[in-house]
């Protein structure tokens, strides 16, 4: 294990820049002037599955590893919606899922955002027209970004995410 | 008495490769019989408009065949009361297509939570209020039990599903677990859907096993359609399928020792599944190769030059994954809380017929690549690691050797690629087909029946999962609490694929 630890602090970091500003400009001008104002420089974020083929939890996971390293940007996810400012909800939100969401996101203390990450998400994907799925989270709860993807990339995912944080700042 | 044999010797079956033949009541309950002697293992039960269908299993000889009962009264025999791992799976039956299972132990819906505004609806599909109601959970009692209910949200990112444990002090009695939050319909949308519109549902039953997915429900519409794949496909299909098995793999060891909070593997382990995930988007455009098997091929043939690429990615992988094996092994904290926790019994996971690494960890060594061969593994040489201590630590350990397996399968299917078409029509047409598929979690069965205008009229997917989201009930008991998420990782069972 020594040797391992060792060469972390020899190599160079795997860690890359973060997305061009350019895609983060234009995801922060989607979202509302009142984000703008409220937002501070960090996230704390809820992820909830509310009916996802579980293909972009493996996604939202990879955020975490070397390359990505979300937390650098002062994003994290936390394990109670008490604790968020952000629900990052994937799934085409099944019906047996609706009502778990619809809880967290009122255990959610305002001021919250909630992100819809997938084309499920978004507006069902190819669960669409389902009797078991609402066709989206917007159904459920009010959405403010969406980041679309089947799966969304990390890239995507972070470059979506660095926008509610650029938004704060703006 | 019926057996396999029988069902061979009938005619009259359209379904290919193996038949699929009606039967009456009593055979019926005869071949539930056989399963509950152990002598046949079931690999699916499922329902269809007005009759159930039963796949069943004899793994000494590696052949399959398909039972089908009638029932004009909506009903059948109860294949629960004699073999209990077809339980939920009954329960679902009764859900999607009002079919009641007579005699069965557990009547309590499974998926169905009330919240469909429709009732059987892939049955009758009676309108309801859609408000949900109660679920009686299993009723514990004794001095000094309390309950702890977790879920449908859990606290980290994970599938939801919800997990009622009665505990005595730190120790649990009891796990009951609920599922079918995650329920989309998938058997439902299908239907109507053109095959290739269908593998697209298909590869997203569960999205970190999509290939497997895909590659089930396309050799199953190409069995119905008598499609002869090209071999070049057949030698990237495999490509596909142990570069999604490496990736998971890795991904679960990082996770598994995680969660015993032993975070430089997962640190290092999500290093090198990054590696694998970027060699699979150069080499099939999409990080998870969704959609790239499909109908009679796969879509996109592989560069030239990621070829070399994912050379580059299996000798990083080469070079680095023992330090951290040597890591998992030397470090005595962690092997403290991996070796003796949730043990799953054989007995059991021979009685459900577990596959993957929950089955081949309890000494169950049935691996679809190798009992019922399909290409390209019939040309390819492969050990399928089996331990019998069947503990978490064994699970690792049967992962870590199955990395080390698709690392050669890899190289070995890119040395030999095959010059050839990479897709081969699929003419319009009915029939039956059905397959079995090794994903990295264990074995996927898939049927497939179309119309004579080539459009699916019924598709079946049968997760691994089935088959061991139970025996995480058992491997839980008499652990502490705070050892479920080891146990549960070390599982990793799909909920969307069970979930439908």
């Amino acid at each position: 294990m020594r040797k391992l630890l060792l060469q972390g602090l020899l190599k160079a970091p795997l860690t890359e820049t973060a997305p061009d500003d350019a895609a983060v400009e234009a995801l922060a001008r989607e979202l509302d002037a009142a984000a703008r104002a409220r937002l501070g420089r960090s996230l704390s974020i809820r992820e909830v599955d509310a009916g996802s083929c579980n293909g972009c939890e493996l996604e939202i996971h990879a955020l975490g590893n070397a390359f990505y390293d979300l937390d650098r940007f002062g994003i994290r996810f936390v394990a109670s919606p008490r604790h968020a400012d952000v629900l990052l909800v994937t799934g085409p939100v099944a019906k047996n899922m609706a009502e778990a969401l619809k809880r967290t996101y009122d255990a959610t203390p305002g001021p919250k955002w909630v992100v819809a990450a997938g084309d499920c998400a978004i507006n069902g994907g190819v669960f669409a027209g389902s009797y078991a799925v609402t066709d989206g989270a917007g159904a459920v709860v009010p959405v403010d970004l969406k980041i679309p993807g089947c799966p969304p990339t990390p890239v995507d995912l972070l470059t979506g995410l660095l926008a509610l944080l650029k938004a704060g700042k703006g | 008495m019926v057996n396999l044999s029988d069902l061979f010797a009938r005619n009259g079956s359209t379904c290919r490769p193996w038949p699929r033949v009606s039967v009456n009541e009593a055979e019926w309950t005869g071949l539930c019989v056989e399963l509950a002697a152990g002598r046949l293992t079931l690999s699916a039960l499922f329902g269809d408009s007005g009759a159930v269908h039963m796949a069943l299993l004899e793994e000494a000889n590696g052949r399959l065949a398909l039972a089908s009962l009638p029932c004009p009264t909506g009903a059948f025999p109860s294949v629960a009361r004699h073999h209990p791992p077809a339980a939920r799976l009954e329960r679902t039956i009764r859900d999607l297509f009002g079919l009641a299972p007579v005699g069965a132990p557990d009547l309590r819906p499974w998926l169905d939570h009330a919240r469909w505004g429709v009732r059987a609806p892939l049955g009758a599909a009676i309108p309801d209020a859609g408000a949900g109601e109660a679920y009686p959970v299993l009723p514990v009692e004794g001095e000094g039990l309390h309950q702890i209910p977790v879920g449908p949200v859990h606290a980290g990112i994970i599938e939801p599903g919800h997990f009622r444990f009665s505990a005595y002090g730190e120790t649990v009695v009891r796990l009951e677990e609920r599922l079918g939050y995650v329920h989309k319909g998938m058997e439902g949308l299908m239907a109507g859907r053109t095959p290739e519109e269908a593998a697209r549902i298909a590869g997203r039953h569960s999205g970190d096993a999509t290939v497997a997915y895909a590659l089930a429900f396309c050799r199953a519409v190409e069995a119905a359609r008598g499609v002869a794949v090209p071999e070049r496909a057949h030698a990237l299909r495999g490509l596909m399928a142990e570069l999604e098995r490496l990736a998971n793999h890795l991904g679960d060891i990082g996770a598994i020792c995680n969660d015993a909070a032993f975070a430089i593997m997962l640190a290092h382990c999500g290093v090198l599944r990054e590696r694998v995930l970027r060699a699979s988007a150069r080499a099939f455009g999409h990080r998870l190769m969704m959609d790239r098997v499909v109908p009679g091929g796969v879509a996109q043939d592989i560069p030239t030059e990621a070829i070399a690429g994912v050379k580059a990615m299996v000798a990083e992988v080469r070079r680095a994954f023992p330090a951290l094996v040597r890591l998992y092994d030397e470090t005595a904290s962690l092997q403290d809380r991996t070796v003796g926790t949730g043990f799953t019994k054989p007995d059991y996971v021979r009685t459900f017929g577990a596959g993957g690494f929950v089955g081949r960890a309890s000494g169950r060594g049935f691996d679809a690549r190798r009992a019922l061969p399909y290409p390209p593994y019939d040309r390819l040489p492969f050990e399928v690691p089996v331990r019998a201590d069947g503990d978490v630590n064994a699970r690792v350990w049967v992962r870590i050797r199955e990395v080390e397996e698709s690392l050669g399968l890899i190289i070995r299917l890119l040395d030999t690629l095959p010059k050839s078409d990479i897709l081969a029509p699929v003419p319009a047409g009915g029939g039956e087909g059905v397959a079995l598929v090794e994903s990295f979690r264990g074995d996927v069965f898939a049927f497939v029946a179309l119309e004579g205008d080539g459009r699916v009229r019924r598709a079946h997917l049968r997760d691994p999962s089935w088959f061991q989201w139970p025996l995480l009930e058992t491997a839980i008991e008499g652990n502490i609490v705070a050892d479920f998420p080891l146990c549960n990782k070390s599982f990793n069972c799909s909920y969307s694929g069970v979930d439908l």
